[in-house]
């Protein structure tokens, strides 16, 4: 990039936040301890993008940890180029991907290249109705695990896409950026992703949590 | 240009972030006027993303932020300028 260029996207990005931005130059003149304000609105972000990888609750703490250690050593590299989230969501990723390949759950060879050529079936379960599930009934914990198991299930570079974009809530740009892949592969793996979800979980939530009617109207849960 | 199902579900995840052409999306909502089961696969789609979405869903574990700060904290007593290497 050319030093031009550079000053633009540094200044685009520390403009989008400028307390954060502030808080960096701080910590960076030695005010360590404001680190901890600084990561706060991003531990559960960085918390389940390592869950994404490592599909495992205490493994995925341990990832998420190092990660922000690895951040508060390295803040000194980070330029402002991106946001400092997609740095740190990005540092997430790479810790959590270092530990699966290291406890050889999985055969090193890549399973990015094997999948971005997956012709998988991503048309979606069909259905002539649907009657909303209201966010109350997720205090079922049958239902939460209904959707937790489904999400897991999703092969590792949709699951990624899925938890940066749906769960962690970044836009296509910044997700694209943490995984370093372009717009467009997001937008296609994020599709698959959600058509591989309804297709898994549409007829299994309409049997299971559909709401019915009894004979005064009320709603009863089966 | 008439969209089919197919080329509907093609779109449905744009459609949802509402990413698609005005053009494109406007036949979709013509298309979704009459037919039940592509209306159906939207409204199951957008409420499994509602869903998942939910903190409840996808917890972080109890004592998480505590647990993290109190590394971090250890870490900074280690090491008292994050600008030293």
């Amino acid at each position: 990039m050319d030093e031009g260029k550079e000053v633009q996207s540094r200044a685009a990005a520390t403009s989008d936040n400028p307390r954060e931005a502030s808080l960096i130059a701080r910590i960076r003149n030695g005010e360590q301890e404001l680190f901890h304000d600084l990561i706060r609105p991003y531990e559960r972000q960085v918390f389940l993008a390592a869950f994404a990888i490592l599909a495992n609750e205490a493994e995925a703490e341990d990832a998420a940890q190092e990660a922000v250690i690895k951040a508060f050593r390295n803040l000194k590299s980070f330029r402002g180029e991106s946001k400092f989230s997609t740095w740190l969501l990005s540092i997430a990723l790479n810790e959590a991907r270092s530990r699966l390949r290291k406890s050889k759950r999985f055969p090193s060879e890549s399973l990015e290249e094997k999948l971005d050529s997956y012709e998988g079936d991503f048309t979606p379960a069909m259905l002539t109705d649907w009657r909303e599930i209201p966010s109350e009934t997720l205090e079922r914990a049958e239902l939460r695990a209904t959707l937790q198991s489904a999400v897991d299930q999703l092969p590792p570079i949709y699951r990624e896409v899925f938890t940066l974009r749906d769960l962690d809530e970044l836009n296509v740009e910044d997700t694209a950026s943490v995984l370093g892949v372009s717009t467009n592969v997001v937008k296609v793996r994020l599709h698959r992703a959600r058509m591989m979800l309804q297709k898994r979980l549409a007829p299994a939530l309409k049997d299971t949590f559909t709401p019915r009617r009894n004979w005064f109207g009320r709603a009863i849960w089966r | 240009m008439a969209l089919n199902c197919k080329h509907v579900w093609d779109y449905i995840s744009e459609y949802i972030d509402n990413s698609v052409d005005p053009e494109v999306r406007r036949e979709i909502e013509l298309h979704l006027e009459h037919c039940e089961i592509c209306s159906a696969i939207l409204d199951s789609t957008r409420n499994i993303l509602y869903l998942t979405a939910d903190a409840r869903t996808f917890a972080i574990p109890v004592g998480f932020s505590q647990r993290l700060h109190d590394r971090l904290r250890k870490e900074m007593s280690g090491n008292p300028d994050p600008n030293l290497p």
